[in-house]
């Protein structure tokens, strides 16, 4: 029997030639299994090689998550899957843009705050602001919640993009 | 991919031409296929190419599953060629049912010019997003110059690795430009080069497999199309190995072939309508050597109740088989040939000896099970009995190195119990999908690859009718396939089930307004039989063997007989019902929503 029980989450990082529908194939496997996907960065990462990373976080099962690798790694424009969870280490990082319309004394608590979580200030008006903040998700939801008990806001995150420390480097030819 | 071309002398020749050069290239010597607006262009190359033949089917469905039957019975690719919209989307059954069942094919499609793309064009489709979830890779030719570098890759796809089925979408002006080719030799390689499966094991997990082999008491080895597919190698390899070994052996309903039926080893095959003592084997033992197989729940039943105490090795070409449904002990991905070649080394250099006491014993048990004749039926009165028909088909035809296919439903199981299969690549059958018009066109597709042979669709009269306007085209190529039909007046599996789990209410399963199918042969020029009575059987069949053209044969058998034995749905291996005598309350609630 298989685990049912032990629910993980996992960031992947996979590198796929840039090609049309290459995303459609990475998404599709997942939504035609019923797998989740919590969140997905994609760019072109290397424009003469034609290389986009992927980077997926989802949830699942040990097993779920090792099936998805291996599903991914069938997939033909896909190179190489990584489970940065289960790798060597790593750093991930996510970016927010948050925009909170407030005043007086809430206004000067959220310029407060910014400064605290080193957010930067992209745009002002006389009631509002748009910090750009970046950090591990925890410190950028953080943030959020933050925000929210101060005023109305409104919210644009990156998702999660991962990559493994140390000296070693993924090469495509 | 423009790129890969850039170094390499090339010239210039019309699209179109360009992909009939590139499938003689790949030693494709017949398509299947249907016109239209789109690919008239390859049509008009096609007429002037004479090393290409085209079978001109009546439906695309049909088209796909007899580059199946083709390529099933070769080992080679089957091409398929059809037109954009509709033709696309009648294809995608066909295309379904190749990935499931993990069968080669290249499938051509037509598209509107690239301009017209995404304008909701005549006859356009989005027929790579539409079939994007059912082929093994697929791709929309937006440059001339990707053209031969993607046919090229497309071929290497279908046919290396876990074969599948693999789709080009061809936009007109892409046909009717010029394109450039090159001859050179490294462009294969070239073009090749990003997808290589694994194909050699991990030397590790042999060894491991080997360590759990050596210990074995209840072995059993559980095949499955993978050996097939492997190529006769495999087959070879698997016979040795169960010669050595002196091994129980089942094969699933893919895999029938890769053991001749008639080895002492081979216990039938397993699973939902297997034999009572591959499923008690594959319940009891103690190590399983999985071969090419995948854990599907056809075979497995329920999953918590599998094979509880068993050491399990799978080897399997593809990773995401492995631990998919069951956790194994070893998992080795490779192929299945080259991978039993390595275990059968790995054995000799770990002096590898059968436990022949314990093996003996376990064959005693064995032997017990069989002794259950679970197969067993009457044949009373005059009544045909389905599996006397099947039994008879198969005793008549034994000498002549006959090809099978199957319709889906009873006949398909019985079929796979009663007609013995001696060599890989005489059965063809639709597995993983279940597709009911399967088989009439897959048997015009290893009729064509096999013209003098005897090919035979073992069919159910409501399958057959699901694809017979291929009648035109068996008429046409004068194909002489026999068609065989189990003829029941029922969608005989549904009554089955409608009677084993819904109470008796059989809700739109009977066969109703059938035609007269001595008369619907005599329409398309093709002889026409029929068999009423147990008494008519043999000369029913020695005619039918006898005539040269195709033949359908009308086997009037007894309506209501249903397949056993059988594991019901939700039950474990140990929980077979062998007849209809222990049917009753046999499925549980939770039983009753599975498929
Ligand atoms: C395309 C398709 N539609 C529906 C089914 C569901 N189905 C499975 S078996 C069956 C009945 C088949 O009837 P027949 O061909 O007469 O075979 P029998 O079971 O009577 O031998 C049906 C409807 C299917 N497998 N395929
Ligand atoms: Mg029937």
């Amino acid at each position: 029997m298989l685990d049912t029980q032990n629910i993980e989450s996992h960031t992947l990082s996979v590198l796929v030639d840039d090609e049309p529908g290459v995303l459609a194939r990475v998404v599709g496997l997942f939504s035609g299994r019923g797998y989740n996907i919590e969140s997905l960065t994609v760019s072109v990462v290397d424009k003469k090689k034609k290389t986009s990373r992927i980077s997926v976080v989802t949830t699942g099962t040990p097993q779920v998550i090792n099936q998805i690798e291996q599903l991914l790694s069938r997939l033909i424009p896909v190179h190489k899957v990584e489970d940065l969870t289960n790798g060597s280490p790593h750093v991930e990082r996510e970016l927010a843009l948050v925009k909170i319309v407030n005043k007086g004394d809430s206004r000067i608590e959220s310029l407060r705050i910014a400064d605290s979580f080193r957010a930067r200030i992209l745009d002002s008006s006389l009631n509002s602001f748009v910090f750009e903040v970046t950090g591990a998700s925890e410190k950028v939801s953080a943030f959020i919640d933050l925000m929210e008990s101060l005023g109305k806001v409104e919210v644009a995150r990156t998702g999660i993009c991962g990559i493994t420390r140390g000296n070693k480097i993924d090469l495509v030819d | 991919m423009a790129e890969k071309l850039q170094k390499y002398k090339t010239k210039q020749i019309p699209g179109a031409e360009l992909l009939l050069k590139c499938l003689e290239d790949q030693d494709v010597e017949v398509i299947f296929g249907y016109p239209g607006g789109a690919v008239l262009p390859i049509y008009d190359a096609l007429f002037k190419n004479n090393r290409i033949k085209h079978i001109l089917v009546r439906h695309e469905q049909a088209a796909v599953h007899a580059a199946e039957g083709y390529a099933r019975s070769t080992g080679k690719v089957g091409v398929v060629l059809v037109t954009s919209g509709p033709g696309a989307t009648n294809a995608v059954t066909g295309l379904t049912d190749a990935l499931m069942d993990s069968v080669p094919v290249v499938c051509l499609t037509g598209q509107v010019p690239t301009h017209l793309v995404g304008t909701d064009a005549f006859q356009e489709a989005d027929t790579s997003g539409i079939t994007r979830q059912c082929t093994k890779h697929n791709y929309l030719v937006t440059k001339s110059a990707d053209l031969q570098v993607i046919v090229l890759e497309a071929f290497h796809v279908a046919k290396t690795g876990r074969p599948g089925p693999v789709l080009i979408d061809l936009p007109k002006d892409i046909l009717m430009l010029d394109a450039p080719y090159s001859n050179s030799p490294e462009i294969q390689e070239e073009a090749t080069k990003r997808y290589y499966p694994r194909i050699n094991p991990d030397a590790k997990a042999i060894k491991d497999a080997v360590r759990i082999l050596k210990k074995a008491k209840k072995p059993i080895i559980y095949g499955g199309g993978g050996i097939i597919n492997s190529g006769l190698k495999a087959s070879e390899n698997l016979e040795k190995l169960v010669n050595m070994t002196g091994w129980p052996t089942t094969l699933t309903l893919m895999g029938l072939g890769a053991l001749p039926a008639e080895d002492k080893h081979f216990l039938g095959m397993l699973g939902m309508h297997g034999t009572y003592e591959a499923n008690l084997a594959m319940y009891n033992c103690d190590v399983m050597l999985n071969v090419g197989a995948r854990f599907d729940d056809r075979v497995t039943g329920k999953l918590s109740e599998f094979s509880p105490q068993s050491e399990k090795i799978h080897i399997d070409i593809d990773g995401s088989s492995i631990n998919k449904n069951i956790q194994v002990d070893v998992g080795i991905v490779g192929d299945a040939g080259v991978v039993l070649d390595a275990l059968i080394s790995e054995m000799k250099t770990q002096s590898f000896e059968p436990n022949s006491t314990a093996l003996e014993k376990w064959w005693q048990k064995i032997n017990e099970w069989r002794s259950r004749e679970c197969l067993r039926y009457k044949q009373i009165n005059q009544v045909i009995k389905p599996q006397f028909a099947i039994e008879r088909l198969y005793e008549l035809t034994k000498n002549k190195d006959t090809f099978v296919t199957t319709e889906v439903g009873q006949h398909q199981m019985w079929a796979a119990q009663y007609f013995g299969f001696n060599k890989p690549n005489r059965w063809m059958t639709s597995g993983g999908l279940g597709t009911m018009g399967y088989g009439l066109p897959a048997a015009m597709g290893v009729q064509v690859a096999h013209p003098n042979s005897l090919v035979i669709d073992i069919s159910g009269e409501g399958s057959f009718m699901m694809n017979m306007q291929e009648l035109s085209t068996i008429s046409q190529y004068n194909l002489p396939v026999k068609i065989f039909i189990l003829n029941n007046e029922w969608l005989g599996m549904v009554r089955q089930w409608q009677e084993l789990i819904h109470g008796g209410r059989y809700s739109q399963s009977y066969s109703a307004s059938l035609p007269d199918f001595v008369k619907l042969a005599d329409t398309f020029g093709m002889t026409g039989l029929v068999a009423e009575y147990a008494s008519d059987l043999d000369d029913v069949i020695n005619k039918m063997l006898e005539t040269d053209g195709p033949v359908i044969a009308d086997i009037r058998i007894e309506k209501e007989e249903n397949c056993f034995p059988m594991i019901p749905s939700g039950a474990a291996h140990n929980e077979m019902i062998l007849g209809p005598d222990d049917q009753e309350g046999a499925i549980s609630e939770s039983g009753k929503i599975l498929v």
